[in-house]
Protein backbone atom coordinates (compact mmCIF):
# COMPACT_ATOMS: atom_id res chain seq x y z
CA UNK A 1 0.00 0.00 0.00
CA UNK A 2 1.28 3.43 -0.87
CA UNK A 3 1.17 5.90 2.01
CA UNK A 4 -0.99 9.01 1.87
CA UNK A 5 2.17 11.10 1.64
CA UNK A 6 3.50 9.08 -1.31
CA UNK A 7 0.15 9.33 -3.11
CA UNK A 8 0.02 13.10 -2.62
CA UNK A 9 3.56 13.56 -3.95
CA UNK A 10 2.76 11.39 -6.99
CA UNK A 11 -0.50 13.25 -7.69
CA UNK A 12 1.45 16.51 -7.78
CA UNK A 13 3.82 15.12 -10.43
CA UNK A 14 0.98 13.79 -12.59
CA UNK A 15 -0.21 17.38 -13.17
CA UNK A 16 3.07 18.24 -14.89
CA UNK A 17 2.35 16.04 -17.91
CA UNK A 18 -0.18 15.65 -20.69
CA UNK A 19 -0.51 11.90 -19.96
CA UNK A 20 -0.71 10.31 -16.54
CA UNK A 21 1.78 7.53 -17.37
CA UNK A 22 4.48 10.11 -18.01
CA UNK A 23 4.79 10.54 -14.25
CA UNK A 24 5.56 6.86 -13.63
CA UNK A 25 9.32 7.38 -13.36
CA UNK A 26 8.79 10.22 -10.87
CA UNK A 27 6.37 7.98 -8.98
CA UNK A 28 8.94 5.19 -8.64
CA UNK A 29 11.56 7.70 -7.50
CA UNK A 30 9.17 9.05 -4.87
CA UNK A 31 8.55 5.56 -3.48
CA UNK A 32 12.27 4.82 -3.59
CA UNK A 33 13.02 8.02 -1.66
CA UNK A 34 10.66 6.88 1.10
CA UNK A 35 11.54 3.17 1.18
CA UNK A 36 15.03 2.91 -0.27
CA UNK A 37 13.95 0.64 -3.14
CA UNK A 38 10.96 -0.37 -5.27
CA UNK A 39 9.47 -3.75 -4.35
CA UNK A 40 7.16 -5.93 -6.48
CA UNK A 41 4.30 -4.78 -4.26
CA UNK A 42 5.19 -1.11 -4.88
CA UNK A 43 5.35 -1.79 -8.65
CA UNK A 44 1.78 -3.17 -8.47
CA UNK A 45 0.55 -0.22 -6.38
CA UNK A 46 2.16 2.44 -8.58
CA UNK A 47 1.00 0.69 -11.77
CA UNK A 48 -2.59 0.71 -10.50
CA UNK A 49 -2.35 4.42 -9.79
CA UNK A 50 -0.94 5.10 -13.28
CA UNK A 51 -3.45 2.90 -15.15
CA UNK A 52 -0.57 0.73 -16.34
CA UNK A 53 0.00 -3.00 -16.09
CA UNK A 54 2.66 -3.99 -13.52
CA UNK A 55 4.66 -5.60 -16.34
CA UNK A 56 4.69 -2.39 -18.38
CA UNK A 57 5.84 -0.43 -15.34
CA UNK A 58 8.53 -3.00 -14.52
CA UNK A 59 9.89 -2.78 -18.05
CA UNK A 60 10.38 0.95 -17.42
CA UNK A 61 11.79 0.37 -13.92
CA UNK A 62 14.44 -2.08 -15.10
CA UNK A 63 15.56 0.18 -17.96
CA UNK A 64 16.95 2.88 -15.68
CA UNK A 65 20.17 2.57 -13.71
CA UNK A 66 18.90 4.23 -10.56
CA UNK A 67 15.59 2.56 -9.86
CA UNK A 68 16.56 -0.09 -7.32
CA UNK A 69 14.48 -3.27 -7.66
CA UNK A 70 16.34 -4.97 -4.80
CA UNK A 71 16.84 -3.69 -1.25
CA UNK A 72 19.94 -1.54 -0.75
CA UNK A 73 21.88 -0.51 2.33
CA UNK A 74 21.22 2.63 4.36
CA UNK A 75 23.84 4.50 2.32
CA UNK A 76 24.42 3.81 -1.37
CA UNK A 77 27.98 4.51 -2.48
CA UNK A 78 28.26 5.11 -6.23
CA UNK A 79 31.80 5.19 -7.53
CA UNK A 80 32.41 6.59 -11.01
CA UNK A 81 34.05 4.04 -13.32
CA UNK A 82 34.08 6.15 -16.49
CA UNK A 83 37.10 7.22 -18.48
CA UNK A 84 38.48 10.30 -16.70
CA UNK A 85 38.15 8.65 -13.28
CA UNK A 86 39.70 5.46 -14.72
CA UNK A 87 42.71 7.46 -15.92
CA UNK A 88 42.99 9.18 -12.53
CA UNK A 89 42.96 6.02 -10.42
CA UNK A 90 39.46 4.52 -10.27
CA UNK A 91 40.75 0.95 -9.94
CA UNK A 92 42.75 1.77 -6.78
CA UNK A 93 39.80 3.61 -5.23
CA UNK A 94 37.45 0.73 -6.04
CA UNK A 95 39.84 -1.84 -4.57
CA UNK A 96 40.30 0.29 -1.46
CA UNK A 97 36.54 0.62 -0.94
CA UNK A 98 35.97 -3.12 -1.50
CA UNK A 99 38.69 -4.01 1.04
CA UNK A 100 37.51 -1.46 3.55
CA UNK A 101 33.84 -2.53 3.35
CA UNK A 102 34.54 -6.23 2.83
CA UNK A 103 32.20 -6.41 -0.18
CA UNK A 104 32.39 -6.46 -3.97
CA UNK A 105 30.67 -4.04 -6.38
CA UNK A 106 26.92 -4.63 -6.32
CA UNK A 107 26.91 -5.97 -2.76
CA UNK A 108 25.66 -4.68 0.60
CA UNK A 109 27.58 -4.90 3.88
CA UNK A 110 26.33 -7.50 6.38
CA UNK A 111 25.20 -4.75 8.78
CA UNK A 112 23.08 -3.21 6.01
CA UNK A 113 24.91 0.09 6.25
CA UNK A 114 26.49 0.40 2.77
CA UNK A 115 25.74 -0.74 -0.77
CA UNK A 116 28.60 -0.25 -3.25
CA UNK A 117 27.71 0.33 -6.91
CA UNK A 118 29.64 1.44 -9.97
CA UNK A 119 28.16 4.48 -11.69
CA UNK A 120 28.79 6.15 -15.03
CA UNK A 121 30.50 9.53 -15.37
CA UNK A 122 29.38 11.92 -12.62
CA UNK A 123 30.30 15.00 -14.66
CA UNK A 124 33.03 16.23 -12.34
CA UNK A 125 35.96 14.99 -14.42
CA UNK A 126 38.28 17.88 -13.49
CA UNK A 127 38.14 16.54 -9.92
CA UNK A 128 38.53 12.83 -10.68
CA UNK A 129 38.35 10.28 -9.13
CA UNK A 130 34.87 10.88 -7.76
CA UNK A 131 31.99 9.13 -6.00
CA UNK A 132 28.60 9.94 -4.54
CA UNK A 133 27.14 8.71 -1.28
CA UNK A 134 23.40 9.29 -1.45
CA UNK A 135 22.99 12.86 -2.68
CA UNK A 136 26.48 14.03 -1.72
CA UNK A 137 29.36 14.27 -4.17
CA UNK A 138 32.96 13.54 -3.12
CA UNK A 139 35.81 14.48 -5.43
CA UNK A 140 39.61 14.30 -5.79
CA UNK A 141 39.51 10.99 -3.92
CA UNK A 142 42.50 9.32 -2.30
CA UNK A 143 42.42 6.21 -0.09
CA UNK A 144 42.99 8.42 2.98
CA UNK A 145 40.15 10.73 1.97
CA UNK A 146 37.83 7.74 1.49
CA UNK A 147 38.64 6.56 5.04
CA UNK A 148 37.74 9.97 6.48
CA UNK A 149 34.51 10.16 4.47
CA UNK A 150 33.35 6.67 5.51
CA UNK A 151 33.82 7.59 9.19
CA UNK A 152 31.13 10.28 8.78
CA UNK A 153 28.66 7.54 7.86
CA UNK A 154 29.71 5.11 10.61
CA UNK B 1 30.68 44.93 -23.71
CA UNK B 2 30.90 41.58 -22.00
CA UNK B 3 33.18 38.95 -23.45
CA UNK B 4 32.23 35.95 -21.27
CA UNK B 5 28.41 35.98 -21.40
CA UNK B 6 27.96 32.41 -20.13
CA UNK B 7 30.10 32.63 -17.02
CA UNK B 8 30.17 36.33 -16.13
CA UNK B 9 27.95 35.76 -13.07
CA UNK B 10 29.60 32.51 -11.97
CA UNK B 11 31.71 32.22 -8.85
CA UNK B 12 31.57 28.71 -7.40
CA UNK B 13 32.88 29.88 -4.01
CA UNK B 14 29.49 31.45 -3.25
CA UNK B 15 25.81 30.70 -3.86
CA UNK B 16 24.58 31.56 -7.38
CA UNK B 17 22.83 34.90 -7.91
CA UNK B 18 19.33 35.22 -6.51
CA UNK B 19 16.80 36.74 -8.89
CA UNK B 20 17.41 40.22 -7.44
CA UNK B 21 21.19 39.95 -7.84
CA UNK B 22 20.75 38.44 -11.30
CA UNK B 23 18.50 41.34 -12.38
CA UNK B 24 20.94 43.85 -10.91
CA UNK B 25 23.65 42.30 -13.12
CA UNK B 26 21.52 42.92 -16.22
CA UNK B 27 19.60 39.67 -16.02
CA UNK B 28 16.14 39.13 -17.56
CA UNK B 29 16.72 42.06 -19.97
CA UNK B 30 16.51 39.41 -22.72
CA UNK B 31 13.00 38.44 -21.63
CA UNK B 32 11.87 42.09 -21.50
CA UNK B 33 13.33 42.71 -24.95
CA UNK B 34 11.97 39.51 -26.50
CA UNK B 35 8.42 39.91 -25.27
CA UNK B 36 8.13 43.66 -25.80
CA UNK B 37 10.27 44.45 -28.85
CA UNK B 38 10.07 41.25 -30.92
CA UNK B 39 6.35 41.24 -31.53
CA UNK B 40 6.94 38.77 -34.37
CA UNK B 41 8.59 35.76 -32.66
CA UNK B 42 9.94 34.61 -36.03
CA UNK B 43 12.34 37.56 -35.99
CA UNK B 44 14.05 35.96 -32.95
CA UNK B 45 14.47 32.74 -34.91
CA UNK B 46 16.13 34.69 -37.75
CA UNK B 47 18.34 36.61 -35.33
CA UNK B 48 19.62 33.43 -33.67
CA UNK B 49 20.18 31.85 -37.09
CA UNK B 50 22.16 34.89 -38.28
CA UNK B 51 24.23 34.92 -35.09
CA UNK B 52 25.62 31.51 -36.05
CA UNK B 53 24.71 29.80 -32.78
CA UNK B 54 25.21 26.06 -33.13
CA UNK B 55 23.96 23.39 -30.73
CA UNK B 56 26.44 22.85 -27.89
CA UNK B 57 25.32 19.32 -27.06
CA UNK B 58 27.72 17.81 -29.55
CA UNK B 59 26.08 17.70 -32.97
CA UNK B 60 26.66 21.40 -33.77
CA UNK B 61 23.45 21.94 -35.74
CA UNK B 62 22.32 25.52 -36.42
CA UNK B 63 20.00 26.44 -33.54
CA UNK B 64 17.92 29.02 -35.43
CA UNK B 65 17.49 26.66 -38.37
CA UNK B 66 16.22 23.95 -36.01
CA UNK B 67 13.63 26.35 -34.58
CA UNK B 68 12.48 27.37 -38.07
CA UNK B 69 11.13 23.83 -38.62
CA UNK B 70 8.50 24.25 -35.88
CA UNK B 71 5.07 24.66 -37.50
CA UNK B 72 3.71 28.07 -36.56
CA UNK B 73 0.48 29.93 -37.24
CA UNK B 74 -3.10 29.53 -36.08
CA UNK B 75 -3.54 25.98 -37.47
CA UNK B 76 -0.31 24.58 -35.99
CA UNK B 77 -0.69 21.92 -33.28
CA UNK B 78 -0.71 23.01 -29.65
CA UNK B 79 0.69 22.88 -27.09
CA UNK B 80 4.25 23.24 -28.30
CA UNK B 81 7.06 22.14 -26.02
CA UNK B 82 10.57 23.28 -25.20
CA UNK B 83 12.87 20.77 -23.52
CA UNK B 84 16.27 21.58 -22.05
CA UNK B 85 18.62 18.61 -22.30
CA UNK B 86 20.50 18.68 -19.02
CA UNK B 87 21.29 14.97 -19.03
CA UNK B 88 25.05 15.54 -19.17
CA UNK B 89 26.25 11.92 -19.13
CA UNK B 90 28.87 11.83 -21.88
CA UNK B 91 31.98 10.53 -20.09
CA UNK B 92 34.54 13.27 -19.68
CA UNK B 93 31.95 16.05 -19.96
CA UNK B 94 31.37 18.46 -17.10
CA UNK B 95 30.53 21.80 -18.71
CA UNK B 96 26.76 22.06 -18.22
CA UNK B 97 27.21 21.34 -14.52
CA UNK B 98 29.05 24.68 -14.24
CA UNK B 99 26.13 26.60 -15.79
CA UNK B 100 23.43 24.71 -13.88
CA UNK B 101 25.09 25.14 -10.49
CA UNK B 102 26.67 28.52 -11.17
CA UNK B 103 23.91 30.61 -12.78
CA UNK B 104 20.52 28.85 -12.92
CA UNK B 105 18.64 32.07 -13.78
CA UNK B 106 20.65 32.38 -16.99
CA UNK B 107 19.30 29.02 -18.17
CA UNK B 108 15.75 29.99 -17.21
CA UNK B 109 16.08 33.30 -19.07
CA UNK B 110 17.41 31.54 -22.18
CA UNK B 111 14.52 29.09 -21.99
CA UNK B 112 11.87 31.81 -21.70
CA UNK B 113 13.30 33.61 -24.76
CA UNK B 114 13.48 30.34 -26.72
CA UNK B 115 9.96 29.30 -25.70
CA UNK B 116 8.69 32.69 -26.85
CA UNK B 117 10.50 32.35 -30.21
CA UNK B 118 8.72 29.06 -30.95
CA UNK B 119 5.58 30.03 -28.98
CA UNK B 120 5.86 27.06 -26.64
CA UNK B 121 3.67 27.11 -23.55
CA UNK B 122 5.24 24.27 -21.57
CA UNK B 123 8.93 23.70 -20.94
CA UNK B 124 10.87 20.98 -19.13
CA UNK B 125 14.40 20.79 -17.85
CA UNK B 126 15.53 17.16 -18.13
CA UNK B 127 18.24 16.95 -15.49
CA UNK B 128 20.50 14.00 -14.77
CA UNK B 129 20.04 12.27 -11.45
CA UNK B 130 23.51 12.93 -10.09
CA UNK B 131 23.30 16.74 -10.27
CA UNK B 132 21.72 17.16 -6.85
CA UNK B 133 23.19 20.62 -6.17
CA UNK B 134 21.93 21.85 -9.55
CA UNK B 135 18.51 20.38 -8.71
CA UNK B 136 18.29 22.39 -5.47
CA UNK B 137 19.50 25.59 -7.09
CA UNK B 138 17.26 25.26 -10.17
CA UNK B 139 14.19 24.53 -8.03
CA UNK B 140 14.83 27.69 -6.03
CA UNK B 141 15.46 29.78 -9.16
CA UNK B 142 12.31 28.48 -10.90
CA UNK B 143 10.23 29.38 -7.83
CA UNK B 144 11.76 32.88 -7.81
CA UNK B 145 11.04 33.31 -11.54
CA UNK B 146 7.37 32.35 -11.01
CA UNK B 147 7.19 34.76 -8.08
CA UNK B 148 8.62 37.60 -10.17
CA UNK B 149 6.18 36.94 -13.02
CA UNK B 150 8.75 35.67 -15.55
CA UNK B 151 7.00 32.30 -15.60
CA UNK B 152 3.31 31.42 -15.43
CA UNK B 153 0.35 33.24 -16.95
CA UNK B 154 0.66 36.39 -19.08
CA UNK B 155 4.36 37.02 -18.54
CA UNK B 156 5.12 40.76 -18.15
CA UNK B 157 1.47 41.38 -18.99
CA UNK B 158 1.95 40.33 -22.62
CA UNK B 159 -0.45 37.39 -22.71
CA UNK B 160 2.43 34.94 -23.27
CA UNK B 161 2.17 31.93 -20.91
CA UNK B 162 4.93 29.52 -19.96
CA UNK B 163 5.12 26.77 -17.37
CA UNK B 164 8.52 25.30 -16.54
CA UNK B 165 8.92 21.89 -14.88
CA UNK B 166 12.06 20.18 -13.63
CA UNK B 167 12.29 16.45 -14.46
CA UNK B 168 15.01 14.47 -12.70
CA UNK B 169 16.10 11.46 -14.74
CA UNK B 170 16.40 7.96 -13.31
CA UNK B 171 19.71 7.63 -15.14
CA UNK B 172 20.66 6.18 -18.51
CA UNK B 173 23.15 7.61 -21.03
CA UNK B 174 20.80 7.13 -23.99
CA UNK B 175 18.45 9.75 -22.46
CA UNK B 176 20.83 12.36 -23.87
CA UNK B 177 19.70 11.37 -27.39
CA UNK B 178 16.85 13.80 -28.05
CA UNK B 179 14.16 11.35 -29.16
CA UNK B 180 15.08 8.88 -26.38
CA UNK B 181 14.86 11.79 -23.96
CA UNK B 182 11.31 12.50 -25.16
CA UNK B 183 10.32 8.86 -24.59
CA UNK B 184 11.80 9.09 -21.11
CA UNK B 185 9.82 12.28 -20.39
CA UNK B 186 6.70 10.38 -21.45
CA UNK B 187 7.49 7.76 -18.79
CA UNK B 188 8.70 5.11 -21.22
CA UNK B 189 11.91 3.17 -21.81
CA UNK B 190 14.36 5.60 -23.36
CA UNK B 191 14.64 3.96 -26.78
CA UNK B 192 15.32 6.42 -29.61
CA UNK B 193 12.54 7.09 -32.12
CA UNK B 194 12.62 6.87 -35.89
CA UNK B 195 13.35 10.15 -37.66
CA UNK B 196 11.43 11.52 -39.51
CA UNK B 197 9.20 12.77 -38.10
CA UNK B 198 11.63 15.08 -36.36
CA UNK B 199 10.73 16.34 -32.86
CA UNK B 200 10.31 19.88 -34.23
CA UNK B 201 7.17 18.55 -35.95
CA UNK B 202 6.16 15.61 -33.76
CA UNK B 203 7.99 15.39 -30.46
CA UNK B 204 6.80 15.20 -26.86
CA UNK B 205 3.29 13.68 -26.73
CA UNK B 206 3.30 13.96 -30.54
CA UNK B 207 3.45 17.77 -30.42
CA UNK B 208 6.05 20.14 -31.94
CA UNK B 209 9.05 20.13 -29.60
CA UNK B 210 12.46 21.75 -29.51
CA UNK B 211 15.20 20.03 -27.51
CA UNK B 212 18.34 22.07 -26.76
CA UNK B 213 21.42 21.57 -24.66
CA UNK B 214 21.91 23.71 -21.51
CA UNK B 215 24.86 25.68 -22.89
CA UNK B 216 23.02 26.45 -26.15
CA UNK B 217 20.04 27.93 -24.28
CA UNK B 218 22.32 30.06 -22.08
CA UNK B 219 23.44 31.95 -25.22
CA UNK B 220 20.02 32.99 -26.50
CA UNK B 221 19.17 35.99 -24.29
CA UNK B 222 22.65 37.45 -24.74
CA UNK B 223 22.18 37.39 -28.53
CA UNK B 224 18.85 39.18 -28.10
CA UNK B 225 20.30 41.87 -25.85
CA UNK B 226 23.68 42.48 -27.52
CA UNK B 227 23.00 41.54 -31.15
CA UNK B 228 24.49 39.49 -33.96
CA UNK B 229 27.65 41.55 -34.58
CA UNK B 230 28.67 41.40 -30.93
CA UNK B 231 28.01 37.66 -30.83
CA UNK B 232 30.02 36.94 -33.97
CA UNK B 233 32.82 39.15 -32.67
CA UNK B 234 33.27 36.93 -29.62
CA UNK B 235 34.44 34.08 -31.83
CA UNK B 236 37.64 33.35 -33.73
CA UNK B 237 35.91 31.29 -36.41
CA UNK B 238 32.75 31.19 -38.50
CA UNK B 239 30.64 29.78 -35.62
CA UNK B 240 29.46 32.54 -33.34
CA UNK B 241 30.03 33.08 -29.64
CA UNK B 242 32.13 31.61 -26.90
CA UNK B 243 32.39 27.96 -25.87
CA UNK B 244 32.90 26.16 -22.61
CA UNK B 245 36.05 24.11 -23.12
CA UNK B 246 37.21 21.58 -20.57
CA UNK B 247 40.19 19.34 -19.93
CA UNK B 248 40.41 16.21 -17.78
CA UNK B 249 43.17 13.64 -17.36
CA UNK B 250 46.74 14.01 -16.12
CA UNK B 251 47.29 17.69 -16.78
CA UNK B 252 48.47 20.20 -14.19
CA UNK B 253 45.19 22.11 -13.85
CA UNK B 254 42.14 20.24 -15.12
CA UNK B 255 39.10 22.48 -15.46
CA UNK B 256 36.52 24.19 -17.63
CA UNK B 257 36.82 27.68 -19.14
CA UNK B 258 34.68 29.96 -21.30
CA UNK B 259 36.84 30.97 -24.28
CA UNK B 260 36.27 32.38 -27.76
CA UNK B 261 34.91 29.72 -30.10
CA UNK B 262 37.82 28.52 -32.21
CA UNK B 263 40.80 28.84 -29.84
CA UNK B 264 43.45 26.23 -30.58
CA UNK B 265 43.76 22.93 -28.76
CA UNK B 266 47.24 23.99 -27.66
CA UNK B 267 45.95 27.18 -26.00
CA UNK B 268 43.37 25.22 -24.05
CA UNK B 269 45.79 22.49 -23.06
CA UNK B 270 48.86 24.60 -22.29
CA UNK B 271 47.63 28.09 -21.29
CA UNK B 272 44.53 27.03 -19.37
CA UNK B 273 45.10 23.44 -18.25
CA UNK B 274 48.78 24.15 -17.50
CA UNK B 275 50.15 21.42 -19.77
CA UNK B 276 50.93 17.82 -18.88
CA UNK B 277 51.91 16.85 -15.35
CA UNK B 278 55.67 16.70 -14.83
CA UNK B 279 57.23 13.55 -16.23
CA UNK B 280 54.28 12.75 -18.52
CA UNK B 281 53.93 13.21 -22.26
CA UNK B 282 50.81 13.73 -24.30
CA UNK B 283 49.96 10.60 -26.24
CA UNK B 284 46.55 11.56 -27.62
CA UNK B 285 43.25 13.17 -26.75
CA UNK B 286 39.54 12.84 -27.31
CA UNK B 287 38.53 16.39 -28.30
CA UNK B 288 34.92 16.42 -27.16
CA UNK B 289 33.91 13.57 -24.89
CA UNK B 290 33.97 9.78 -25.03
CA UNK B 291 32.30 9.41 -28.42
CA UNK B 292 34.84 11.36 -30.48
CA UNK B 293 37.84 10.08 -32.46
CA UNK B 294 41.29 10.37 -30.91
CA UNK B 295 43.57 13.11 -32.16
CA UNK B 296 47.31 13.37 -31.45
CA UNK B 297 50.15 15.86 -31.06
CA UNK B 298 50.15 16.93 -34.73
CA UNK B 299 46.63 18.30 -34.18
CA UNK B 300 47.50 20.62 -31.27
CA UNK B 301 47.48 23.79 -33.36
CA UNK B 302 44.05 23.16 -34.83
CA UNK B 303 41.18 25.43 -33.89
CA UNK B 304 38.58 23.86 -31.61
CA UNK B 305 35.55 24.47 -33.80
CA UNK B 306 33.09 22.12 -35.46
CA UNK B 307 34.49 22.42 -39.01
CA UNK B 308 38.21 22.27 -38.21
CA UNK B 309 38.03 19.30 -35.85
CA UNK B 310 35.66 17.61 -38.31
CA UNK B 311 38.20 17.99 -41.11
CA UNK B 312 40.88 16.41 -38.93
CA UNK B 313 38.74 13.26 -38.71
CA UNK B 314 37.13 13.76 -35.33
CA UNK B 315 34.34 15.85 -33.82
CA UNK B 316 34.41 18.79 -31.43
CA UNK B 317 31.50 17.13 -29.63
CA UNK B 318 30.96 18.73 -26.25
CA UNK B 319 34.32 20.56 -26.29
CA UNK B 320 35.54 18.81 -23.17
CA UNK B 321 38.81 17.04 -23.92
CA UNK B 322 40.05 13.85 -22.28
CA UNK B 323 43.81 13.58 -22.26
CA UNK B 324 45.67 10.28 -22.73
CA UNK B 325 49.19 10.42 -21.30
CA UNK B 326 52.09 8.12 -22.20
CA UNK B 327 51.90 6.22 -18.91
CA UNK B 328 48.26 5.23 -19.40
CA UNK B 329 47.51 2.22 -21.62
CA UNK B 330 45.55 3.24 -24.74
CA UNK B 331 44.03 -0.24 -25.03
CA UNK B 332 42.84 -0.04 -21.41
CA UNK B 333 41.36 3.38 -22.06
CA UNK B 334 39.48 2.22 -25.15
CA UNK B 335 38.28 -0.85 -23.23
CA UNK B 336 36.93 1.40 -20.48
CA UNK B 337 35.11 3.57 -23.03
CA UNK B 338 33.66 0.59 -24.89
CA UNK B 339 32.45 -1.08 -21.67
CA UNK B 340 30.55 2.12 -20.92
CA UNK B 341 28.86 2.17 -24.33
CA UNK B 342 28.06 -1.57 -24.20
CA UNK B 343 26.42 -1.12 -20.80
CA UNK B 344 24.48 1.97 -21.83
CA UNK B 345 23.25 0.69 -25.21
CA UNK B 346 19.46 0.63 -25.03
CA UNK B 347 19.42 -2.72 -26.84
CA UNK B 348 17.01 -1.60 -29.53
CA UNK B 349 19.05 -2.32 -32.67
CA UNK B 350 21.37 -5.22 -33.42
CA UNK B 351 24.66 -3.58 -34.46
CA UNK B 352 24.77 -1.70 -31.15
CA UNK B 353 23.33 -4.37 -28.85
CA UNK B 354 25.61 -7.13 -30.20
CA UNK B 355 28.50 -5.19 -31.69
CA UNK B 356 29.47 -3.35 -28.51
CA UNK B 357 29.69 -6.42 -26.21
CA UNK B 358 31.65 -8.21 -28.93
CA UNK B 359 34.05 -5.28 -29.15
CA UNK B 360 34.43 -5.39 -25.35
CA UNK B 361 35.34 -9.10 -25.52
CA UNK B 362 37.96 -8.48 -28.18
CA UNK B 363 39.44 -5.53 -26.28
CA UNK B 364 39.45 -7.45 -22.97
CA UNK B 365 41.33 -10.31 -24.60
CA UNK B 366 43.88 -7.96 -26.18
CA UNK B 367 44.35 -6.00 -22.95
CA UNK B 368 44.96 -9.19 -20.95
CA UNK B 369 47.50 -10.42 -23.50
CA UNK B 370 45.22 -13.15 -24.81
CA UNK B 371 44.43 -11.50 -28.13
CA UNK B 372 45.10 -13.00 -31.55
CA UNK B 373 46.57 -11.04 -34.48
CA UNK B 374 43.29 -11.30 -36.41
CA UNK B 375 41.45 -9.61 -33.51
CA UNK B 376 42.55 -6.18 -34.76
CA UNK B 377 40.79 -6.78 -38.09
CA UNK B 378 37.74 -8.12 -36.25
CA UNK B 379 37.64 -4.97 -34.14
CA UNK B 380 37.92 -2.79 -37.25
CA UNK B 381 35.09 -4.79 -38.86
CA UNK B 382 32.90 -4.22 -35.78
CA UNK B 383 33.51 -0.48 -36.10
CA UNK B 384 32.26 -0.62 -39.68
CA UNK B 385 29.16 -2.62 -38.70
CA UNK B 386 28.36 -0.05 -36.00
CA UNK B 387 29.09 2.90 -38.31
CA UNK B 388 26.75 5.67 -39.48
CA UNK B 389 23.72 4.46 -41.41
CA UNK B 390 23.63 1.00 -39.83
CA UNK B 391 22.06 1.92 -36.51
CA UNK B 392 18.94 3.58 -35.17
CA UNK B 393 20.76 6.42 -33.38
CA UNK B 394 24.23 7.87 -32.92
CA UNK B 395 25.27 5.81 -29.87
CA UNK B 396 27.07 2.98 -31.67
CA UNK B 397 28.68 5.15 -34.38
CA UNK B 398 29.93 7.39 -31.55
CA UNK B 399 31.21 4.39 -29.60
CA UNK B 400 33.11 3.21 -32.68
CA UNK B 401 34.97 6.53 -32.99
CA UNK B 402 37.54 6.06 -30.20
CA UNK B 403 38.03 2.39 -31.22
CA UNK B 404 38.66 3.05 -34.90
CA UNK B 405 40.94 6.00 -34.23
CA UNK B 406 42.94 4.11 -31.60
CA UNK B 407 43.60 1.41 -34.20
CA UNK B 408 44.87 4.20 -36.46
CA UNK B 409 47.09 6.10 -34.03
CA UNK B 410 48.05 3.48 -31.44
CA UNK B 411 48.28 0.34 -33.57
CA UNK B 412 51.82 -0.37 -32.33
CA UNK B 413 50.50 -0.43 -28.78
CA UNK B 414 47.83 -2.98 -29.71
CA UNK B 415 50.50 -5.06 -31.44
CA UNK B 416 52.76 -4.91 -28.38
CA UNK B 417 49.94 -6.43 -26.29
CA UNK B 418 49.64 -9.24 -28.85
CA UNK B 419 53.41 -9.85 -29.12
CA UNK B 420 54.25 -9.61 -25.39
CA UNK B 421 51.04 -11.43 -24.37
CA UNK B 422 50.47 -8.92 -21.57
CA UNK B 423 49.69 -5.26 -21.02
CA UNK B 424 53.04 -3.43 -21.17
CA UNK B 425 51.62 -0.75 -18.86
CA UNK B 426 50.83 -3.18 -16.04
CA UNK B 427 53.75 -4.09 -13.80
Amino acid sequence: MLTVEERQEIEKEIHHYEHKQAACIEAMKIVQRHRGWVSDESIRDIAAMMDMSPTALDSVATFYNLIFRKPVGKHVIMICDSVSCWIMGYENMRDHLCRKLGIQLGETTADGRFTLLPIVCLGTCDHAPAMMIGDTLYRDLTPEKIDTILKQYA
Amino acid sequence: MIDRPLTKNIDLSREPFSIKEYEAAGGYQGVHKALKEFTDPKSIVDLVKNAGLKGRGGAGFSTGLKWSFVPMGPDAPRPRYLVCNGDEMEPGTFKDRLLLEGDPHSLIEGMICTAYAIQAEVAYIFLRWGYTLAEQRLSKAIAEAYQAGYLGKSILGTGFNLDLHLHISAGRYICGEETALLNSLEGKRANPRTKPPFPQVSGLFGKPTIVQNVETLCNVHHILVHGVDWYKGLSRCEDGGTKLYGVSGKVKKPGVWELPMGVTVREILEDHAGGMRDGLKLKGFLPGGASTDFLVEEHLDLKMDYATIGKAGSRMGTGTMIILDDQTCPVGMVLNLTRFFAQESCGWCTPCRDGLPWSVKLLEAIEKGEGKPEDLDRLAAQCRFMGPGNTFCALAPGAAEPIQSSLKYFKEDFERHLAEKRCPWRS
